[in-house]
């Protein structure tokens, strides 16, 4: 019946597919696309964005526009962060939530021009990320359009990342946490100044037709094609969090570590429940791990005692089991050891510092 | 090894390992299609010198970078050798699959087990 239901609705591909399928990447279903989960090899993709420069297909991803007099007020109302502190070509975090505090999805939000922002969201969260925006309008005097099929994005990251995108640029690139129109081998395109695996690196967001060229010129500077997999390794050790692992509605962004990029004052929809979960703090905490022994926890992996495990891999850099963990409080303080049921098996860990990885 | 490839001179369990005869002792490993399927293998957990497995069932386990997968035993016997190698070079079963990746030796208990086991194109055909 599972098989009949999947079918029932074809994957989507994105604009770069037949390259994927031409470099010999295996394809998974993600989120209703089908996507490169790695080419030749997860270890040797994660290294390369560590030591080089990697490109990734995130075009998956979806984009919301929000422009008009009001959009402010309405991004405001949204998300999480203080939208008005984002100048002009700036770039900002922050959560969706709803009443209660549950998270909807994490999303960057850039300021294009003075009344008009673009918000990136997860794919299997953008339909109803969109029925969100549209549904809270109200009477604000603002525009919200769907630009998810506007768009094929490029995350190209690592450190040599912006020096292969500045080559085939036609100005300077913008600095982090910066967006930018720009010219890129040719092409119009929005550079972002971000990303997700804690290497220098920008995002391009271009017309999906374009994308393929953009990809060739990326992959001939010898940015090296990286798949999903190794996007997960090198998020999980920055301990970037992933909507639907290590945030859902049913956690709250103070329980997930997001507080930071919650500012109450705004008045936010859900912002109450934050403020108490922030007085009053919930019973479980994320906090990111460290196996001391042998072997790899994923995700649902139990803690003995309780807590569950909602990142867990292998990885490439530290080469141990790392991952994000839901700890009881009183037990999530830096240092605190643990135990974890992997397949019947119990493996110690310990909560570390975050992030997982730096650069030596 | 980036292409795939299924020796002929091996048998094959349909849960994707191989075995190679010789006399009254058996080498066995996973075969093209597993490791490639588990993507970057980090951790193999050697069995016991001395233990006992038993044709079809999990004896040990591979791990990846994404995914834990149990090993099945192609046929039953005693361990006699574990690949020391795979402790600090796991890699090799990704890079050698029949190699240098193989994973035990086992004293076989009953030969007559290997009729029960895949000729390589019968075993192929379970791939497509």
């Amino acid at each position: 019946m599972a098989a009949a239901t999947a079918s029932a609705t074809p994957l989507r591909h994105t604009s770069l597919y037949e390259r994927h399928v031409a470099l010999g990447a295996r394809m998974v279903p993600f989120a209703g696309w089908e996507m490169p989960v790695q080419y030749e090899g997860v270890i040797a993709e994660h290294n390369a964005v560590r030591s080089a420069a990697g490109v990734f297909d995130v075009s998956h991803m979806g984009e919301i526009e929000t422009s008009g007099p009001e959009a402010l007020a309405l991004l405001q109302r949204l998300l999480s962060n203080d939208l008005s502190k984002i100048e002009l070509g700036g770039a900002q975090y922050s959560v969706l939530c709803r009443e209660d505090g549950g998270v909807l999805d994490d999303c960057f939000t850039y300021r294009l021009g003075p009344e008009r922002y673009l918000t990136v969201t997860n794919a299997a969260n953008h339909e109803q990320d969109l029925g969100w925006f549209i549904a809270h309008r109200d009477s604000h005097d603002v525009e919200i359009r769907n630009r998810a099929d506007d768009y094929a994005m490029l995350a190209v990251q690592g450190p040599i990342a912006r020096e292969i995108v500045q080559a085939i640029a036609n100005a300077p690139l913008p600095n982090r946490m910066r967006v930018e129109a720009r010219v890129v081998d040719g092409i119009e395109a929005l550079v972002c100044g971000t990303g997700y695996t804690g290497e220098d690196g920008v995002e391009l967001l271009i017309a999906p037709d374009d994308a393929p060229a953009v990809w060739d010129a990326l992959v001939r500077r010898g940015a090296r094609p990286a798949g999903l997999a190794a996007r997960d390794t090198l998020r999980t050790e920055v301990c970037y969090h992933l909507y639907g692992n290590d945030l859902s509605s049913d956690h709250g962004p103070i329980e997930a570590g997001l507080g930071w990029c919650c500012k109450e004052d705004t008045g936010f929809i859900g912002a109450e429940a934050v403020r108490a979960a922030r007085s009053n703090p919930p019973a479980e905490q994320l906090v990111p791990f460290k196996l001391t022994e042998r072997g790899v926890a994923r995700p649902g992996d139990r803690v003995l005692g309780g807590g569950v495990v909602t990142s867990g891999t292998f990885s490439p850099s530290l080469e141990i089991g790392i991952g994000l963990v839901y700890l009881p409080r009183e037990r999530s303080a830096i240092g605190s050891e643990f135990e974890i049921d992997v397949r019947g098996k119990v493996r110690r860990g310990i909560v570390a510092e975050r992030p997982l990885y730096r650069r030596a | 090894m980036a292409e795939a490839s299924y020796p002929p001179e091996l048998l094959y369990h349909p849960e994707h390992d191989w075995a190679r005869i010789d006399g009254d002792v058996a080498t066995f490993g996973i075969t093209w299609h597993a490791q490639d399927a588990l993507g970057d293998i980090v951790y193999f957990d050697a069995p016991a010198i001395g233990a006992q497995v038993s044709q079809n069932d999990p004896y040990t386990e591979v791990e990846s970078v994404k995914a834990v997968s149990d090993v099945y035993a192609p046929l039953s016997g005693e361990v006699i050798e574990v690949n020391d190698r795979l402790a600090d070079k796991p890699e090799l079963v990704n890079e050698d699959p029949y190699g240098d990746g193989w994973l035990v030796k086992i004293r076989l208990a009953d030969a007559g087990e290997a009729g029960g086991l895949l000729e390589r194109d019968a075993y192929v055909a379970t791939l497509e």
